[in-house]
């Protein structure tokens, strides 16, 4: 180790430490020791005042408080949920919100932004200034001014629920959202699930053997078709099975609102439709600098070998871009799961806006606070500990 | 022999038009396969679908800065009356009307402060002592109460000034304690170590949102009996604590782009821990790190407009709240659009300029 090395630099001590300042090893452990009693002291200070704080105010610390009633509604939520269930449970809605809006918004950011990206490097002059603009404005313009303009254009622009536009049939957008026709209970939706996560492991199973054939014989099996095959193959074969069911679950405008069908709230839209398309201009620069990053060289080659222009992406473009392209990707997906928390801004019920509205019936500040930062905190460590096995799996192996 | 050999040049040729000149640019470039002339006819008709009515909008139908909501209401296009209303709300917030000329003043300074420092000829010792004096007549001019100036309570302040002053004064005293961090990541001490590098991703890992929370809800507990401190002195602190954290790891590139021969050759020299850093290392680490640092305050400079959530009203903050004015509500579009101009001129020549020392840096770098 350097600690080693830098003992040689300063006073000699060949017999060990020696008790001297002049001593670098005996030095350093003096100045760990001052900095360790500084943050130690400086704590102890806070928590000293923080629990005397407490005390005069008599706020009870400890998470007791999530078996209680939270008593205060959810506009939005994956699982059951009731005022009357307890505080432990409204935070779980929070996180489940939070987890959704992320996910989706993920998918989408990186579908968009890789479109993008590729579009700045086209050959079109047009479609390059184009994704380019787009890029040079949204990267500028601070998410939460975003969120509230696309908040504003759903709740002001909108016409109101009873004068609500019907672009399609069954499809209706007002100043409460977006309603769309739902699948109606069939026991042939969850056949399908299962088709497709068979084909799944199927397809999985299938590339496998394709490589260790290939391997061995040097005959390429077509896995492309085959798994494409399995993927939609077994849910269509699922459906016709099933009697192809056809009955849809339409949204009904009965009283004030819409009943039926699946409905994006405009919260929701907003919080999506901000994440997506602030992430999206990031990311499509990081895919726009991937792709420029592998040498030109690298297509020449594939092509003198004779590969054809499919392999030669797959095969050698996209494993060196993705190369550049996973740890910058790897932010903005934190990114944007940091910045769902902005949904508190425009009343989305993510966890930091339960949490919010749970310290403030409580009085709990500390608890809420950490159980903010704790599950942000989990969050990212899982995304960073995934994309970090994703990374060193596609990583150079280099000797 | 009188017949000589007459040599007339041909007249000089055009060039092909199919190689140089509009048509052929227009065929490089938009029509070169027949996909791509698919692409370019449909992205036209989307351009002229959708440009035309917003440029209407935005100028023929307008109405001018001196409308009022009710023309605005009767129909047409956008509604400038509402910029013209609310300007100065909008920039300066609920500041004292009369002294408006203050605020100003502090945009304009720190304006110049952020241009001056642009220019690398001005990158000398005494560049610091010209921030120290900027920043000590923007607080003079904020505060008041000295030179006949009224005082002005910051609970006042708003608009743009306070978005410059909590990311501008954030970056400020965010700067050594970066440096700080940024090295005691890289200390062969494990205990000091340790320390920066929980730090460092605790505070990467959580959302500014939960700082800021922390700043307005759990601050106010950690002091003595008796002791508070205002609201924006804590938005302040946590700005500075989140800037610190991000801006570490911007040096810390910059401190891993060092070749290992530098710290080796200080050494040899026998110069201690902190001549080594500041007289060898960081000056070259810095000059690296400026472009990733420029981009951390554009991201700090966007994330300002959080405080918005524990109730102080920067720009984008006193743009919203002009809209809860119920003579002019529903203008937002005009609302954001203005301040999201002013944010994307700032953030805009801000990411160009980084973009230009990058190209720069390299190039001393390549030689």
């Amino acid at each position: 180790m350097a600690t080693e090395t830098r003992t040689t630099q300063g006073a000699p001590a060949p017999g060990g430490t020696s008790f001297s300042l002049s001593d670098p090893t005996f030095r350093a452990i003096v100045y760990q020791i001052l900095v360790v009693g500084a943050v130690v002291l400086v704590g102890w200070f806070l928590i000293s005042n923080t629990l005397d704080n407490l005390a005069r105010r008599s706020i009870a610390t400890g998470y007791s408080f999530l078996e209680r009633e939270a008593s205060f509604g959810i506009g939005e939520s994956i699982i059951d949920y009731s005022p009357k269930d307890t505080y432990g449970r409204a935070f779980l809605v929070g996180v489940l919100n939070t987890l959704k809006v992320s996910v989706i918004g993920i998918l989408l950011a990186t579908v968009i932004g890789t479109l993008i990206g590729v579009a700045r490097l086209s050959s079109n002059w047009l479609i390059a200034k184009l994704a380019s603009t787009y890029v040079e404005i949204i990267r500028n313009i601070p998410p939460l001014l975003q969120l509230f303009f696309w908040y504003a254009l759903v709740s002001d622009s909108l016409p109101p629920v009873r004068n609500a536009l019907n672009p399609l049939p069954g499809v209706f957008l007002s100043q409460r959202g977006l309603w769309v026709p739902g699948l109606s209970h069939s026991p042939v939706w969850t056949m399908m699930a299962v088709a497709f996560a068979v084909a799944v492991v199927g397809t999985f199973a299938l590339s496998r053997w394709a490589k260790g054939r290939q391997a061995r014989t040097g005959q390429i099996f077509p896995m492309a078709r085959a798994g494409l095959g399995l993927l939609i193959g077994l849910p269509l074969l699922a459906y016709i099975l099933g009697g192809m069911p056809t009955a849809l679950d339409m949204p009904k405008l009965t009283g004030f609102n819409f009943v039926g069908g699946k409905a994006l709230s405009p919260e929701f839209f907003a919080i999506l439709t901000g994440l997506t398309v602030y992430t999206s201009a990031f990311i499509a620069e990081v895919v726009r600098s991937g792709i420029v990053a592998v040498n030109w060289g690298q297509t020449e080659a594939a092509r003198a070998l004779g590969l054809p222009s499919g392999p030669t992406l797959r095969l050698v473009i996209l494993p060196q871009a993705l190369r550049v392209i996973v740890p910058p990707l790897t932010s903005q997906y934190l990114n944007l799961t940091k910045n769902s928390s902005l949904a508190l801004a425009i009343g989305y019920p993510d966890l930091v806006s339960i949490a919010n509205t749970t310290l403030n019936q409580t009085g709990q500040a500390i608890e809420g606070v950490t159980m903010i930062m704790g599950t942000y905190l989990t969050i990212s460590l899982s995304i960073s500990i995934f994309m970090n096995w994703y990374n060193k799996r596609i990583a150079l192996v280099e000797r | 022999m009188t017949d000589t050999v007459k040599h007339v040049g041909l007249p000089d040729e055009r060039p092909p038009s199919n190689i140089v000149g509009p048509v052929a640019w227009l065929r490089n470039n938009l029509f070169n396969t027949w996909y791509n002339a698919i692409l370019t006819v449909l992205v036209l008709l989307l351009l002229a679908t959708a440009v035309p009515p917003f440029i209407t909008w935005l100028f023929v139908t307008a109405h001018g800065f001196d409308a009022t909501s009710q023309e605005c209401r009767a129909g047409g296009g956008a509604c400038w009356g509402f910029i013209g209303e609310k300007l100065r709300f909008i920039l300066f917030g609920t500041f004292p009307y009369d002294e408006q000329w203050r605020p100003l003043l502090t945009i304009v300074i720190f304006i110049a402060l952020l241009v001056g420092s642009c220019d690398r000829r001005f990158w000398k010792p005494w560049l610091g002592l010209v921030w120290a004096v900027g920043l000590t007549a923007v607080g003079i001019l904020m505060w008041g109460g000295v030179f006949g100036l009224t005082p002005v309570e910051n609970t006042l302040w708003g608009g743009l000034p306070l978005t410059l002053i909590l990311s501008v004064i954030g970056l400020a005293v965010a700067f050594p304690a970066a440096i700080l961090l940024a090295l005691g990541r890289r200390s062969n001490m494990p205990a000091v170590k340790v320390l920066c590098v929980t730090y460092i991703e605790l505070i990467r890992g959580v959302p500014l949102i939960s700082l800021l929370f922390m700043a307005s809800v759990m601050f106010p507990l950690f002091l003595p009996n008796g002791v508070s401190v205002d609201k924006l002195l804590r938005a302040q602190v946590a700005f500075i604590m989140f800037a610190a954290a991000y801006m570490a790891e911007a040096i810390r590139g910059g401190l891993q782009a060092i070749p290992k021969g530098q710290y080796e050759a200080a050494d040899g020299l026998g110069l201690s821990y902190w001549q080594k850093m500041l007289k060898i290392i960081l000056p070259q680490a810095l000059a690296i790190a400026i472009p990733p640092l420029v981009n951390t305050f554009i991201s700090f400079f966007k994330d300002t407009s959080l405080v918005i959530i524990i109730g102080l009203y920067d720009l984008l903050g006193a743009g919203k709240v002009a809209l809860s004015d119920p003579s002019w509500r529903g203008f937002y579009r005009e609302s954001y659009l203005f301040v999201g101009v002013i944010y994307w001129v700032f953030c805009f020549s801000m990411s160009k300029y980084s973009q230009k020392l990058e190209r720069d840096l390299n190039r001393s770098h390549r030689r």
